[in-house]
């Protein structure tokens, strides 16, 4: 039996609690709060009690999909990118590249966050960008 | 925030208004329970009877929408009576006169009429916050999803300059952020109009410096923000949207107006870890990885940057969130091409002047709070130290406005929305959560006793609720929580969307949409 504690932070709401996940054998199997983290000091809400639930559930997405006769269906990531960004390179050429916009998240992290708005400006050539902080 | 976390325990004064902590932020509330066990006094203003308001010294219920009034109200008090910083504002602010001028007509009997509050409540609010120092302003979004938005939270500090809160420890004005890197979203400059660290777009030097460092020259021109895009879609001009880990279609105001303007995209993209009702539109849909399978940062309400560790491997056939955009720049003609997040991290502190003394080894396990602008410096519990970022704190003179939308004959009664303990935004990530689905599987609309007894509403009863956006069918929950003629709905659940119903009348400055204030009607479903 191979069991890990790995240390990280709950992605629930904006309070930053110190998280444990705990692993055996490759599998997500609990949340524990962090003892010695400045925020929670040692304790957890509703939420951060079960966070590993929402990553091991059923409904998490398995593979890109992609939109063929109305419906949406599995395909590889090869042609998932390659569709997307001769969709987008087609609507700069006939529109602009303010006709592309780019939603950033409140969810992902900060490197992610900061390739996203790269994205927007660098490669699209666009500062339509935001997220849901209004919302 | 301008201050921490951990400070509240050391309040003297704890000011909750529009947030209802321990149902949406519990462990900052129980910071706020050790103060009131150190002695601290607490005020709770919220629409709504939330549990905070039973512990609290003073707590009202003021009328939706009113709360500029009622800050302008408790600050007409503090005037008259002396109780202001009289060398905080000499010193370390300015405009104090022209907001001294618009507080004055703001007397306890006209803002009763507006508010609802009675002048011995709010002389008590006035007098608690204004004598006990440190006193901790906390706010959610019950002050910010108005269309007077940006005008509460200026009275909010108005009131903290005031009485020479900003700036100290245990003090300030701080707003409880409701996503865990909404914070790090904005610093990162997942904004219309700024880069990293809040650099403006239209500022020349600012061009330059992220042109040089991308290898590409750069607009200089605003973008639009997410209610701005729901517009320029229906005007045909915006044909094209990548989404990535968000779900508008839930989330947004005025959800018909949303769900047609998707359908007018030429190409709608979707990044998530669940198939989102917005997603479900998607002409494509990449599969990201969770929290629990990659690597990277957060940064929470108090400025606090902290580690994510990659607990488990990716699931089936999903990918990082970064290696999807490396791929799409990458095919897009433009080469994009990293080892790891700390790379990307390190690019960006050297370009993010708050992050710029920031490394992973640095954050270790309690991570640093921003500004922390180079390796020696230990990070910054609180803002506006000895002077404001801007050199002198400004007061703001601000008349109370109304809603966009007050109940009428037609639509006669008040409803909000908001969150509950259980569940978490649009639901996605809570409702496939075993124990959390448990504590509550449907949408509901809370309802005060008498309003129940004059609809012939019994509690579980379906009921109809309609606004001049749409209609929806939602069990009915009998409770106190809400004031007779004031209706509440959470937005989680997707069978029963509160944003069917809501107003997307926004702020002009903030363009936050006022989520919640609208009128309704309702009736027993047939």
């Amino acid at each position: 039996m191979d069991f890990k504690i790995i240390p990280s932070t709950c992605s629930y709401c904006g309070t930053g609690c110190g998280v444990l996940f705990q692993v055996m054998d490759g599998r997500l199997v609990d949340t524990l709060p962090m003892k010695t983290h400045p925020v929670n000091q040692g304790r957890l809400c509703i939420k951060g009690w079960n966070l590993h639930e929402h990553v091991i559930s059923e409904k998490r997405l398995k593979s890109p999909l992609i939109k063929k006769d109305g419906e949406l269906q599995e395909t590889t990531w090869d042609e998932a990118i390659k569709t997307a960004a001769d969709g987008l390179k087609a609507v700069i050429k006939d529109h602009g590249p303010d006709s592309v916009a780019v939603l950033a998240s409140a969810k992902i992290t900060n490197e992610e966050n900061y390739l996203v708005q790269k994205f927007a400006r660098a490669v699209v050539g666009t500062n339509n960008v935001d997220h849901c902080a209004r919302l | 925030m301008t201050n921490s976390i951990a400070e509240f325990e050391d309040s003297g004064c704890i000011f909750i208004i529009g947030s209802n902590t321990s149902a949406c932020h519990p462990l900052i509330a129980r910071r706020v329970f050790r103060a009131k066990e150190k002695g601290a006094k607490l005020i709770v203003a919220d629409p709504r009877n939330i549990q905070m308001a039973r512990f609290a010294d003073v707590a009202v219920q003021q009328r939706l929408g009113s709360d500029v009034a009622l800050l302008n109200g408790m600050m007409h008090i503090i005037l008259k009576n002396g109780w202001h910083d009289k060398t905080y504002i000499e010193n370390r602010t300015e405009g104090f006169e022209d907001f001294e001028a618009v507080v004055e007509s703001y007397t306890p009997d006209k803002v009763e009429t507006i508010t609802g509050v009675a002048q011995s409540d709010l002389e008590k609010m006035a007098e608690l916050y204004a004598v006990n120092s440190p006193a901790a302003l906390l706010y959610a979004m019950g002050i910010t999803q108005h269309t007077t938005g940006v005008d509460n939270v200026k009275s909010c500090c108005n009131l903290a300059m005031l009485c020479g809160n900003v700036g100290v420890r245990s003090g300030g004005v701080n707003p409880l952020r409701g996503q865990n890197n909404v914070q790090g979203a904005c610093d990162m400059g997942g904004l219309p109009n700024v880069y990293p660290a809040y650099q403006p777009v239209t500022a020349e030097a600012n061009n330059e410096k992220f042109s040089k460092a991308w290898g590409k020259p750069l607009s200089d021109k605003i973008g639009y923000t997410i209610t701005d895009m729901i517009q320029a879609i229906n005007d045909g001009k915006l044909k094209a949207l990548y989404i990535v880990g968000e779900n508008p279609k839930l989330s947004d105001p005025n959800q018909n107006h949303i769900d047609d303007a998707l359908g007018k995209l030429d190409l709608l993209i979707c990044q998530d870890i669940f198939l989102s009702e917005t997603a479900e539109k998607a002409d494509l849909v990449f599969a990201a990885v969770s929290v629990a399978e990659k690597e990277g940062t957060f940064t929470n309400t108090e400025r606090r940057c902290m580690k994510v560790n990659k607990a488990i491997d990716p699931l089936g056939n999903t990918l990082n969130d970064w290696d999807i955009i490396s791929r799409l720049s990458t095919e897009m003609g433009y080469e994009m091409h990293y080892e790891n997040p700390e790379e990307i991290f390190n690019e960006m502190a050297a370009l993010t002047p708050s992050y710029g003394g920031m490394t992973y080894e640095r954050l270790g396990l309690d991570g640093l709070q921003w500004p922390c602008p180079n390796a020696e410096h230990p990070g910054t519990p609180f803002l506006h130290k000895d002077q404001f970022t801007r050199g002198k704190g400004l007061f703001h003179a601000i008349e109370y406005l109304d809603p966009a939308e007050m109940p009428d004959e037609e639509y006669p009664y008040w409803l909000t929305t908001g969150r509950m303990f259980a569940h978490y935004h649009t639901g996605t990530m809570t409702r496939a959560s075993k124990h959390l689905d448990t504590e509550q599987k449907t949408g509901y609309v809370e309802i005060n006793p008498k309003d129940a007894k004059a609809l012939g509403v019994n509690d579980g009863d379906i009921v109809h609720l309609a606004t001049r956006r749409g209609e929806t069918k939602v069990p009915a929950k009998v409770s106190k929580m809400v004031e007779p003629g004031v209706f509440f709905v959470p937005f989680h659940f997707a069978e029963s969307p509160a944003n069917i119903l809501t107003n997307s009348a926004f702020d002009p400055i903030a363009k936050i949409p006022e989520f919640k204030v609208c009128a309704v009607k309702i009736e027993k479903a047939a």
